[in-house]
């Protein structure tokens, strides 16, 4: 190795990972361009800027040891959870439902990082735990504290498809971490029996939302819009799409929120079904990346986070998509990396920084 | 607690291990799992469904707008337009489009200064509109305020401001009955045929009059623009546009002139006027007044509008000339001259009048003491005695075939929505109406045109065009579509007697020598008639006394004398008189055709009197009745809305069903009489209701 001329540094970087996220994000800019009406402005040009800034980003995390990360989970999750308590208090003096707080140049939305956060702070604790404790009850309570509260927190906002997100990451750990299947079976078919008293309590919009989604052609021309549309614009696309710049749906405004939550519609139109499993093919390969780094991880932590954070990336891609093609109800969650908007891209770059880091620590013990 | 937990309470490490790497490969399945799905499908979608949704989508880009086709013209004889399409602007409410529909509708009102009666009437016009069609704010609206509105109707979705031809009819009321309106299409119509077409703003369809039964020809094909829109409705390019197919223009045998003249110089009365062309039976004229504007109908009659319409007592919704009928009095007596004749009747074999005739105990009363009559005289004065005789002769089962020949109880193939062909009866139709055999005393009535018979004026017409011209004529109103003519069933030298009877009605010592024509060298023939409307009471006698009870006045006319070209009657309802209130009218419309510019300063003259031309009247008319006491009735009548076609169309079958006054009157339809006839005066005193009198003629 020491022969080689390209220097360790550069070799140790995870190119597929990279050329693939570079990629996504790159069609991305391409379909905003197209959906701003073949306009570089007002959103492929900050697409690619803000892209650039999270990779570098994410680079940098990859550099700090996943011990570091390890020790700052827990307390990093407190934090997080303080700041979401402190919206909740602004929320409710200012009296609006605001989520985020102002931090000049971004605003930083707290339940955002709480889908990371959580991920972190439940592989922690696990991590911790001796392997004995693992049937016991002592496993079972303190991730539902964990990921209760900051479920709780967001659910109040409301931001029902946050929350779930939230309580999926932590689940998921739950999952890895050994507890009895089931747990998650019982649980499974309680929470089925208990969705009518969960949609009683639901928002009456979310409400409305969920009986659209069940049969969104009854209110095609109301809030059933968005699906319609959406399906009308890939539908049409056909298998390679109508052309770039030729999409008539996002042009013509058929398509609402075509460059944020929509924004695979918008693609669809014009690259169809080829665009399309280009994309999704991206991301499962995002997500296999993602948990072939947890395979190889050595330190439970590590194993725990890196098919945490995969999963949760693999999370916000499939409830997008599942949304923009009517199999899933309308819930505001916008496609990571293709999607305008900086939130969901930071979340995932975050993700992405601790897994690359925990891919080059197990590299440097390989290489060692 | 255990069994919830596992009993494998110890777990090393290594099992942690291989429990993670169990649980990560399901997870990874599962992501590929999901992929799979979620590629399936958008397969699904972009190929299985891609035929639905292209379409989908292609129905969300493309609007198609209807370009409705360019109505044709209704002409004259001479090419006149009677009926043109002008260009107008509109504005109007499309309902599945509007948001919020008191701000749009007060923003309207604020801009086109709407009164708060149409702001009722687009309230509850709306009320009663299906999503697809559209709710008119205003036609005809001017180019100011439309420009006004098109600005802002981005701010205002659901507002459709567009461009139309709107009807045109530059005669107005004259010529109403004949030419009819045209009106958008109602509900009923599309749900019978749902052809797009009918719900475009600012289409009409024929609703009446040959509008209506030409509508297949004037109506051509519609156009189509092709324009790609975004969702807010915003124009972003035209994609293509065929042009329509404008219909084909009507040409009638009318004469424009004349019809307009006809119409005005009908003037205040409620009457009717035909004129035929004595050469091919083509009709020159064909006017009924008091009328309705058919302009004001074009966009839409208001609801005041129409209600004032619908409680005039003269009837203005009735075409009179085919759908009025009357008992035709001595206009008939031509007809029975011509029986008379066929019967073997020397018309030199003179009857002695002493006032009246005598049938059993009862006195048929003529209107005069009209000495030794023979028959040219008995026309030229009309004289009921002669009459009463010679048809008691031949007894009225001779007359009535010859009054049929000549036009009278036929109904003529003509393209007008309804006609009326009215009463000849003869002994077998009593029979079977009433089974009451015939009597002598409804021989006498009938002779002389009263009791059972009734004709319509368009009748009386034909009557007189085939007398004078000797030959079948059949009326026809679209030019080219003349029926073949054949000679009358009647000896020349008969007709020569009629006529020359007729002749001396206008230009001998007749009844009608005061409407002698004004020319020197044409002469009009006619004959005057006057048609009681009820029983006689008393003095009164049909000639003074409340309008709805006086005599009709009627006269059917031919001219020139020598060689007839026209041919025509004229009747006025509750005229008083045939010389005094119908012949008049005929004189003006034949001076019309041989000097018009005569006529029409005498038109001038008259009309000056009556307070300015028929439109000019209509206008003061309604802003009279408007402000008389009926602006309450103003609000009311926004608040129900427009009017409905249906109810136009029933309440014009209405007037149909019972046409003038007379008809509704126990004398029209008298009570059969017993068929013993002179028994006692009580029981004859019923039969007076069939009035024993002919024409009181001055």
């Amino acid at each position: 190795m020491s022969d080689s001329v390209i220097p360790t540094a550069l070799r140790q970087l995870p190119w597929r990972l990279l050329a693939l996220l570079i990629g996504v994000a790159a069609f991305g800019a391409i379909i905003l361009y197209s959906a701003a009406g073949g306009s570089l402005t007002p959103w492929a040009t900050s697409h690619v800027v803000r892209f650039s800034i999270f990779l570098i980003m994410a680079m940098i995390m990859a550099r700090i040891p996943e011990t570091t990360y390890a020790r700052l989970a827990l307390p990093g999750y407190f934090i997080v959870l303080i700041l979401l308590i402190g919206v909740e208090l602004i929320g409710a003096i200012g009296g609006g439902s605001q989520r985020w707080l102002d931090l000049g140049y971004i605003r930083l939305q707290p339940s955002e990082l709480m889908k990371l956060m959580i991920v972190l702070a439940t592989a922690r604790f696990y991590a911790m735990l001796p392997a004995g404790e693992i049937r016991k009850w002592t496993a079972i309570w303190p991730p539902l504290v964990l990921l209760g509260l900051p479920f709780l927190l967001v659910l109040i906002q409301p931001d029902l498809g946050t929350a779930s997100m939230i309580a999926i990451g932590g689940l998921t750990i739950m999952f890895l971490a050994g507890i009895p299947l089931r747990l998650f079976i019982g649980a499974g078919v309680i929470g089925a029996a208990a969705l009518p008293v969960i949609y009683s309590v639901l928002h009456e919009y979310q409400k409305k939302r969920v009986l659209i989604f069940l049969n969104p052609e009854t209110d095609a021309l109301g809030a059933g819009y968005h699906i319609t549309q959406s399906k009308i614009a890939i539908g049409s696309g056909g298998i390679f799409g109508k052309g770039f710049l030729n999409g008539t749906q996002s042009h013509l405004d058929y398509l609402p929120e075509g460059h944020t939550d929509f924004v695979f519609a918008t693609m669809a139109e014009e690259w169809g079904l080829v665009g399309g499993l280009a994309v999704i093919t991206a991301f499962v390969l995002i997500g296999r990346w993602g948990l072939n780094v947890a395979n190889r991880a050595n330190s439970r932590f590590g194993r725990l986070t890196a098919a945490g954070l995969s999963m949760t990336i693999f999370y916000y891609v499939t409830i997008n998509l599942l949304m923009v093609m009517g199999l899933a109800p309308v819930v505001g969650i916008p496609l990571p990396l293709v999607s305008h908007g900086g939130t969901a891209m930071l979340t995932v770059m975050l993700c992405l920084g601790v897994l690359m880091s925990i891919d080059r620590h197990n590299r440097v013990q390989r290489g060692l | 607690m255990k069994w919830l937990l596992g009993s494998n309470l110890h777990m090393t490490e290594a099992q942690q291990s291989f429990t993670f790497s169990r649980r990560a490969f399901f997870l990874g399945a599962t992501q590929i799992g999901i992929g799979t799905l979620l590629a399936a499908r958008m397969g699904w979608l972009a190929v299985a469904e891609n035929e639905k949704y292209s379409l989908l989508a292609e129905s969300n880009r493309v609007s198609l707008q209807i370009l409705p086709p360019r109505r044709g013209w209704i002409v004259d004889r001479k090419g006149r337009p009677i009926a043109l399409n002008k260009t107008a602007f509109r504005v109007d409410l499309i309902p599945d489009r509007l948001l919020d529909k008191d701000a749009v509708i007060g923003q309207l009102q604020q801009i086109m200064r709407l009164t708060p009666e149409d702001v009722a009437r687009v309230h509850a016009d709306l009320k009663k509109a299906y999503g697809f069609q559209p709710v008119p704010v205003a036609e005809n609206v001017d180019w100011e305020t439309f420009a006004a509105v098109s600005l802002r109707t981005p701010d205002m979705p659901g507002v459709a401001p567009s461009e139309y031809f709107t009807r045109f009819y530059p005669e107005g009321a004259s010529v109403a009955h004949l030419i009819g309106y045209v009106g958008a299409a109602s509900a009923k119509d599309y749900e019978t045929n749902r052809d797009p077409l009918l719900i475009t703003p600012g289409f009409k369809i024929g609703k009446a009059g040959l509008e209506k039964t030409q509508e297949a020809v004037l109506r051509g094909a519609p156009g189509a623009k092709r324009t790609e829109v975004t969702a807010r409705g915003k124009l972003v390019r035209d994609l293509a546009t065929r042009p329509d197919v404008p219909g084909k223009t009507v040409k009638l045998t009318i004469d424009a002139g004349l019809q307009d003249f006809a119409g005005r110089r009908l003037g205040l009365e409620s009457g009717s006027a035909v004129v035929l062309d004595c050469q091919t039976g083509g009709i020159l004229a064909l006017a009924s007044m008091p009328a309705f504007d058919p302009n004001s109908f074009s966009d839409g009659i208001g609801r005041l509008e129409w209600k004032m319409l619908q409680e005039d007592d003269h009837i203005p919704m009735l075409n009179k000339a085919m759908q009025g009928l009357y008992p035709p009095g001595s206009t008939v007596k031509p007809a029975a001259a011509l029986a008379l004749l066929q019967a073997g009747v020397d018309p030199e074999e003179v009857v002695v009048c002493n006032g009246g005739y005598r049938l059993g105990n009862r006195t048929f009363r003529c209107l005069g003491r009209h000495g030794p009559m023979t028959m040219r005289h008995a026309l030229m004065k009309s004289c009921n005695t002669y009459f009463y005789a010679m048809g008691r002769r031949i007894g009225y089962d001779r007359i009535a075939p010859v009054a049929r020949l000549l036009g009278m109880g036929q109904e003529f193939d003509l393209p007008m929505p309804s006609q009326r062909y009215g009463t000849v009866p003869d002994s077998a139709w009593k029979m079977r109406k009433f089974e009451k055999p015939w009597s002598q005393s409804d021989t006498l009535n009938a002779t002389i045109g009263q009791g059972y018979v009734q004709a319509s004026p368009l009748q009386l017409a034909v009557l007189a065009a085939r007398i004078a011209s000797g030959k079948h004529l059949e009326p026809y109103l679209i030019a080219g579509q003349q029926k073949p003519v054949r000679p009358l069933d009647i000896p020349a030298d008969h007709l020569a007697i009629v006529r020359e009877g007729m002749d001396l009605v206008v230009n001998g010592d007749g009844t009608a020598v005061a409407s002698r024509l004004p020319l020197p060298d044409i002469r009009m023939a006619g004959k005057t008639g006057t048609a009681q409307v009820r029983k006689i009471a008393g003095a009164q006698r049909g000639q003074s006394g409340a309008w709805k009870y006086r005599d009709h006045g009627l006269f059917v006319f031919f001219t020139p004398v020598e060689a007839p070209r026209y041919a025509g009657a004229v009747v006025i309802e509750h005229g008083m008189g045939g010389a005094r209130a119908a012949a008049p009218v005929a004189k003006s419309m034949m001076t019309y055709l041989f000097d018009p510019a005569r006529a029409m300063e005498e038109l001038t003259a008259l009309e000056a009197n009556w307070g300015g031309d028929v439109n000019t009247r209509m206008a003061r008319k309604a802003a009279a009745w408007k402000s008389a006491g009926n602006s309450s009735e103003a609000a009311k009548a926004g608040a129900q809305g427009s009017v409905d076609d249906a109810e136009v169309r029933q309440s014009t079958q209405e007037g149909a069903a019972a046409p003038t006054p007379v008809n509704r009157d126990a004398a029209a339809v008298p009570e059969p009489e017993t068929a013993t006839n002179p028994v006692s005066p009580a029981s004859l005193r019923p039969t007076t209701a069939n009035p024993p009198t002919g024409t009181p003629q001055p």
